[in-house]
C-alpha cells in the first residue's frame, strides 16, 4: 500500500514525488511512456541530443534571488541554485511587420522599446504593468475574467495589446484566442518580469536531478507503466489498474495526466466531456546548422513572429499547420558560462500552430511525406522574420502533435493542457487530485511549483 | 535539548531549505521572513521538519511564534527540553 501513487513522471510528478518522499511517504511514480519528461523530455537522434519541450525555462531570477517561482522551488525541493545551471539569454523579440518590441530578462529593456514604438501608450503599459503586481494569485474568480477585456480597457493601441499577447499565448495559453486575466498575468510575470535562461546541457539536466534526488529519498520509478484504470468505491478511488493488468494501492493519487484524461480513467465516470480537451497543439522544425546562428547575424534568443498586425491564435481550420505566426528559438544565444563553452552545433527551432485530428489521422507514408513538407513551409515562413539560415542546414527533424500525445497522453496533443484549469486541483473523488498544466502553472518552473503545491496541500496536511 | 541546541537544529533546518543561503550572521531578533524572505510554504516547512526529525508538533495557531530565531528557540524550550 502507497501513502501516494502520482501518475506521470513528468516536471509536475517529480517534484510532487520528492516533496513526499522527503516527508518519509511511501510514492510510487506511474509512467506510461518509456522515458521521463512528459512534455519536457529529450532524445536522441544521429548521435545528436535534442530537447522535446524546453525552449528556454521562464521564470528565471539570478543567483541570490529569494523572491519569485525559481527561488521557491529550489527552497521546497532544497536544491541550490548551481544544481540547475541556468544561463541567461542574450535577448529576444516580438515582431511583428510593422513593430519590432526587444526584451531581455531587465523589464527596463521592453519598457524604452514600447516607448520607442507605441510613444502614445509608455503611461498605459505602465498602468498594466501595476495591475499584473496587483493580481493575486490564488484568486479563482479574477483567474477567469477576459485577459483581452482587460488589455482593452488599459491599452489603446490594438497592435501593441497583439504583440504583448502573442509571446504569452505562445508560451502558456491553452485557450484560443483570448487568455483568462490570471494566465495573463503569471506568464507576464514568468517572461517579462523574470526571463528566459537554459541549462547548457538542456532539459535533461533538471530532469537528472530531479530523478536522482527522488530515488535518493526512496520514491519509486516506474516506467512503461500505463495507469489504465483508477477503480472508484462510493466517491473514493481503491486501486489503479495498469496496462499490463497489475493492480496497485495506495491511499491517495495525485495524477498529472490533465484534466480530462484522468477523468477517463476513473470507473465511476462513463463518458468525460470531451469538448473541454484543448486544442493548442504545435509542429516543431528543427534544424541542426554547419555553423553558430550569430556566424549569420542570429543573436536572438527568442523571436515570436506575426505577419499581420492580428495575432492569430487557434488551431487550423483547414490545414495541417498555420505558419502565419510562430516561434524561433536558438539554444545556441544564451550566455553560457565560460568553462561550459559552446554547444556542439548551431540548432535553430521553429513551432508552428498545427491540428492535432489532420496529423493523427495521417497513414505512416504520407505522414513521413506531411514532416518534409510542413518543414519546408514552417521554416520558409520564419525566414522573414531571421536571417536565412538554410544554405547552412546539415541536418533536420520535425515533431508533430502526435509526438507530443506519445510523450504526454494528454488529448489533442494539448501542449498546455484545457483551457479550464482546476487551481485547487480538487475532483470528484476525496483522495484524487490534479497536478500540472490542467492544475494552472506552465512552463518548467510552473510545473515543478504545481506539484510541490499540489502535494503539499493534499498529501502533506501536518 | 537546551536552547542553544535548539537554535543549532533550527540553523541545520534553514540550512536544509535554503542551502544557498549564508546563515553565520543570522540576527536572532529579526524575523525569518525579512531577512530571508521566507513565505507560508517554508514555514510549514520548518513546521513538518521539526516534526520529522524531533516528533515536535507545532499547532497552526502557534505559527507566529515562529517569527524570529529568538522567539523560535523560547516557544520550543519547553517542548523540546525532552529531545535528546
Amino acid at each position: 500500500m502507497y501513502d501516494t501513487i502520482i501518475i506521470g513522471a513528468g516536471m509536475s510528478g517529480l517534484a510532487a514525488g520528492i516533496r513526499l518522499a522527503h516527508y518519509d511517504q511511501k510514492v510510487c511514480i506511474l509512467e506510461r511512456h518509456y522515458t521521463i519528461g512528459g512534455l519536457n523530455s529529450f532524445y536522441r537522434m544521429n548521435g545528436r541530443d535534442y530537447d522535446v519541450g524546453l525552449h528556454a525555462v521562464t521564470n528565471f531570477t539570478e543567483k541570490g534571488a529569494r523572491k519569485g517561482p525559481l527561488a521557491r522551488i529550489l527552497r521546497q525541493l532544497r536544491f541550490k541554485w548551481d544544481d540547475f545551471s541556468l544561463s541567461p539569454q542574450k535577448g529576444s523579440r516580438v515582431v511583428f511587420p510593422s513593430a519590432n518590441l526587444r526584451f531581455d530578462n531587465d523589464l527596463d529593456l521592453l519598457r524604452s522599446e514600447v516607448a520607442r514604438e507605441f510613444p502614445g501608450q509608455i503611461d498605459n503599459f505602465e498602468s498594466l504593468i501595476a495591475r499584473i503586481v496587483d493580481y493575486d494569485d490564488l484568486d479563482q474568480e479574477a483567474f477567469e475574467i477576459s485577459g483581452r477585456q482587460v488589455l482593452n480597457s488599459t491599452i489603446t493601441e490594438p497592435l501593441l495589446i497583439e504583440m504583448i499577447l502573442c509571446p504569452l499565448m505562445w508560451y502558456g495559453n491553452a485557450d484560443s484566442h483570448d487568455m483568462a486575466w490570471g494566465q495573463f498575468c503569471i506568464m507576464f510575470r514568468s517572461i517579462f518580469f523574470e526571463g528566459f535562461a537554459r541549462p547548457y546541457k538542456g532539459v535533461r539536466l533538471i530532469l537528472k536531478n530531479l530523478v536522482k534526488r527522488y530515488r535518493g529519498l526512496g520514491g519509486e520509478l516506474k516506467l512503461r507503466h500505463g495507469v489504465s484504470k483508477i477503480h472508484v468505491d462510493n466517491g473514493h478511488a481503491t486501486t489503479v489498474e495498469l496496462d499490463n493488468g497489475e493492480t496497485i494501492e495506495g491511499k491517495r493519487i495525485l495524477s498529472s495526466a490533465g484534466s480530462l484524461e484522468t477523468m477517463r480513467l476513473c470507473s465511476d465516470v462513463s463518458a468525460p466531456d470531451t469538448t473541454k480537451a484543448g486544442a493548442m497543439t504545435f509542429i516543431e522544425s528543427i534544424s541542426v546548422l554547419d555553423r553558430e546562428p550569430s556566424k549569420i547575424g542570429n543573436d536572438d534568443t527568442i523571436v515570436f513572429y506575426n505577419d499581420s498586425d492580428k495575432f492569430n491564435w487557434h488551431p487550423p481550420t483547414d490545414d495541417y499547420c498555420d505558419t502565419r505566426t510562430g516561434v524561433i528559438c536558438s539554444p545556441n544565444n544564451y550566455v553560457y558560462a565560460d568553462e561550459d563553452g559552446k554547444l556542439a552545433d548551431g540548432i535553430l527551432r521553429i513551432t508552428t500552430i498545427a491540428d492535432y485530428q489532420r496529423w493523427n489521422d495521417l497513414p505512416d507514408d504520407d505522414y513521413a511525406r506531411a514532416k518534409l513538407k510542413w518543414y519546408d513551409r514552417s521554416v520558409e515562413s520564419s525566414v522573414r522574420f531571421t536571417p536565412d539560415f538554410r544554405p547552412y542546414v546539415i541536418d533536420t527533424d520535425l515533431f508533430t502533435p502526435k509526438t507530443i500525445r506519445r510523450f504526454t497522453w494528454h488529448d489533442n496533443g494539448a501542449v498546455y493542457g484545457a483551457p479550464e484549469k482546476k487551481l485547487d486541483g480538487t475532483t470528484h473523488l476525496d483522495n484524487l487530485f490534479l497536478c500540472g498544466t490542467d492544475q494552472g502553472y506552465v512552463g518548467i518552473i510552473g510545473a515543478m511549483m504545481s506539484g510541490i503545491s499540489m502535494a503539499n496541500l493534499h498529501c502533506l496536511k501536518p | 535539548m537546551v536552547p542553544t541546541e535548539i537554535r543549532q537544529a533550527i540553523i541545520d533546518i534553514l540550512a536544509d531549505i535554503a542551502p544557498d543561503e549564508d546563515l553565520t550572521n543570522l540576527n536572532d531578533d529579526q524575523s525569518f521572513r525579512d531577512q530571508m524572505e521566507l513565505d507560508s510554504m517554508d514555514f510549514l516547512d520548518i513546521v513538518m521538519e521539526l516534526r520529522k526529525r524531533y516528533r515536535v508538533q507545532v499547532p497552526e495557531e502557534d505559527y507566529s511564534n515562529l517569527d524570529s530565531m529568538a522567539s523560535t528557540v523560547s516557544y520550543l524550550t519547553p517542548k523540546m527540553v525532552a529531545v535528546v
